[in-house]
């Protein structure tokens, strides 16, 4: 019954949602509309769930993990700043503490991280970019002509636009729509398995 | 005396000066009235019909241009569109459609719109009457067009969806039938994936080292099917780290997640028969936020020295800065993502990589459960399918032949 009646529900939802997708009258729009507000209200609910989760974690930390003992206490105060910062809605205008808070600290800091992805991209190319085979000198070849593109160089970048574009749009948009079929192909499969209930590791297994 | 002679004088030049007035307005007014504004021809051959592959709240007006269009004075600049529920009642414009549209889709779902009656809402059912009009660029309109008449009717079934359904129903027979011959114990047979025979080696490098393993199932939600094919590939990693008794970290983005991740670990540990170790908080929720998560998870792979780090679900622009951070601990890496986008920058920073569909088909080939292989053989004969498809494809329309990709083509708006 614990893992039967689950299965009934995701059989039931599965076959409904799919003939839903080809029916376009009101009373399939409202199933849709329906299952879909049910996402939300789960999701807020277990809004619940994963705060609690993360303060309890922390507060674990903070007493018995030395090394991570400042860094749970900066979770802690900083979370519960913010929360008595935005308690109230009116605190979310532009100006108010909690806003300041979010705009001036937690954007930039986002912002930082985000950044860093400019030098991750130079380190991940430079070891992925080796000329140890026919292919991966191929690949160096092709990323050095799509990289000369962004470079000034007269009369060749003119030429290589030309070979850039075609380099994007004929060999490149060829993988990746393979790719995209087959990820299409692919997640048919698994929400069959799913729906017959032949895949049901996300239940917690067999 | 004077006085009196001076009275017909007044009253004269009054008059002469009325007169000349007159005659002056006359003439300003003159253009005005002898200009003659000359009204559009209306547009022609109006018909009304039902808006197809819709929940009946929509009826298509289409018309032929007026025979004014493109001509002189009277150019025709736009047509105006009127409905009313009577056929001599009350006419409202509903919209204006430029020249060269000769097509416009009335109607509304939402009866009701910011608390009030919205006047474009249509009634399944109801009959609904239009009249047509021409404009000129001076705002003259034409006399109206006769009144027609349609009726909005819900659809049953999407029709521009029809080879779309074929092809679905196709593939779920294909599935089905493949489904079936594992069950009766045909053997199939699946090419290997280099990404699913490192799994058990990088978790054997964990046990050897004895550090955790670091589990990632990216920054989409518990809905997404790249992180359902997540959560089968955590199980059986989690089921191997509790045999060989080594902690699995698996900090999520989101709670509903959170709670899936760690219903599949705690089943795991069960079926492994060491319940005992799993710890639920190693499956901690971290924030929902996607560069704080980045954040989060990198200080975990720095301070517990994972030895093995996996990604496996939906990424976005994190992909990069978490493989990267990986790579420079020193973790083996396996990734495996459904989004193109994301791929290449996994290629290059991890050992190994599930792409696209490898990522769906992991769980099959870590369980080696018959049924679960069966979807894959089919998954590769639609695959072999698809590529007829399309060289038939690109052979007729080269030719010039369109009744190939008029088969396929879909209207699914």
């Amino acid at each position: 019954m614990k893992k039967s009646l689950p299965l009934g529900i995701v059989f039931f939802a599965g076959v409904v949602m799919f003939f839903q997708h080809f029916i376009p009258t009101d009373q399939s729009e409202f199933i849709y509309k329906y299952a879909n507000d049910w996402l939300i209200c789960i999701g807020v609910y277990a809004m619940l769930l994963g705060i609690w989760s993360l303060i309890r974690v922390t507060l674990h930390k903070a007493r018995h993990d030395p090394n991570e003992r400042f860094y749970a206490i900066v979770t802690l105060v900083s979370m519960g700043i913010m929360i008595v910062a935005g308690w109230d809605v009116d605190n979310l205008r532009a100006g108010s503490l909690f806003m300041n808070m979010f705009n001036y600290i937690l954007i930039p800091v986002q912002a930082t991280i985000f950044s860093l992805l400019a030098f991750y991209v130079a380190s991940a190319a430079y070891r992925a970019f080796r000329a140890r085979t026919v292919l991966a000198t191929l690949l160096l070849f092709t990323a050095f002509v799509v990289m000369l593109r962004m470079i000034p160089l007269g009369y060749i970048s003119e030429l290589n636009q030309y070979l850039v574009a075609w380099i994007l749009s004929v060999p490149n948009l060829a993988a990746k729509r393979a790719i995209i079929m087959g990820v299409g192909l692919g997640m048919m499969a698994t929400s069959i398995k799913i729906i017959l209930g032949i895949e049901r590791q996300y239940l917690g297994g067999d | 005396m004077d006085r009196l002679k001076l009275i017909p004088l007044i009253v004269l030049s009054a008059l002469l000066v009325f007169i000349i007035n007159a005659d002056a307005g006359a003439q300003e007014e003159a253009p005005a009235d002898t200009a003659e504004i000359v009204k559009p021809a209306p547009p022609q051959n109006v018909r009304v019909v039902d808006n197809p592959n819709d929940n009946g709240h929509y009826l298509l007006i289409r018309w032929d241009p007026s025979p004014d269009e493109g001509k002189g004075d009277n150019d025709v600049m736009g047509y105006n569109i009127y409905r009313s529920d009577k056929p001599d009642g009350e006419y409202r414009q509903m919209g204006t459609m430029p020249v060269g549209f000769y097509e416009y889709e009335d109607g509304s779902e939402e009866e009701v719109l910011a608390g009030e009656k919205n006047l474009e809402y249509m009634e399944i059912g109801e009959t609904y009457y239009y009249k047509l009009t021409s404009v000129t660029p001076q705002d003259v309109e034409s006399e109206f067009t006769e009144p027609v008449s349609g009726v909005p009717t819900a659809d049953w079934f999407h029709a521009g969806k029809l080879s779309y359904f074929i092809a679905l129903f196709l593939y779920i027979s294909l599935v089905l039938y493949f489904i079936k011959a594992a069950k009766s114990g045909q053997k199939l047979y699946i090419r290997p994936l280099g990404g699913i025979e490192a799994i058990d080696n990088a978790i054997g490098r964990a046990t050897e080292m004895g550090r955790p393993i670091l589990f990632v199932l990216g920054t989409g939600t518990a809905s997404d099917i790249a992180t359902i094919a997540g959560y089968t590939i955590l199980g059986r990693v989690a089921r191997k780290t509790a045999e060989y008794q080594i902690p699995v970290l698996v900090p999520v983005n989101e709670p509903v997640m959170m709670s899936v991740a760690q219903e599949t670990v705690r089943n795991a540990y069960i079926e492994a028969g060491r319940p005992d170790l799993y710890d639920e908080k190693n499956i901690p929720y971290v924030t929902a936020m996607q560069f704080p998560y980045v954040a989060a998870v990198n200080g975990i792979m720095i301070r517990e020295k994972t030895a093995t780090n996996f990604y496996m679900g939906l990424f976005h622009a994190e992909a990069l800065l978490l493989a990267e951070t990986g790579a420079t601990t020193g973790a083996i890496q396996i990734s495996g993502t459904d989004q193109p986008s994301q791929l290449p920058f996994f290629i290059a920073a991890t050992d190994f990589t599930l792409i696209g569909e490898e990522l769906y088909a992991a769980s099959a080939y870590l369980s080696g459960q018959p049924l679960l292989l069966g979807p894959l053989k089919a998954q590769d004969y639609a695959k072999a399918l698809l590529i007829v498809i399309m060289v038939i494809g690109l052979i007729t329309m080269t030719i010039g032949w369109s009744f190939w990709y008029d088969l396929f083509s879909t209207n699914i708006t």
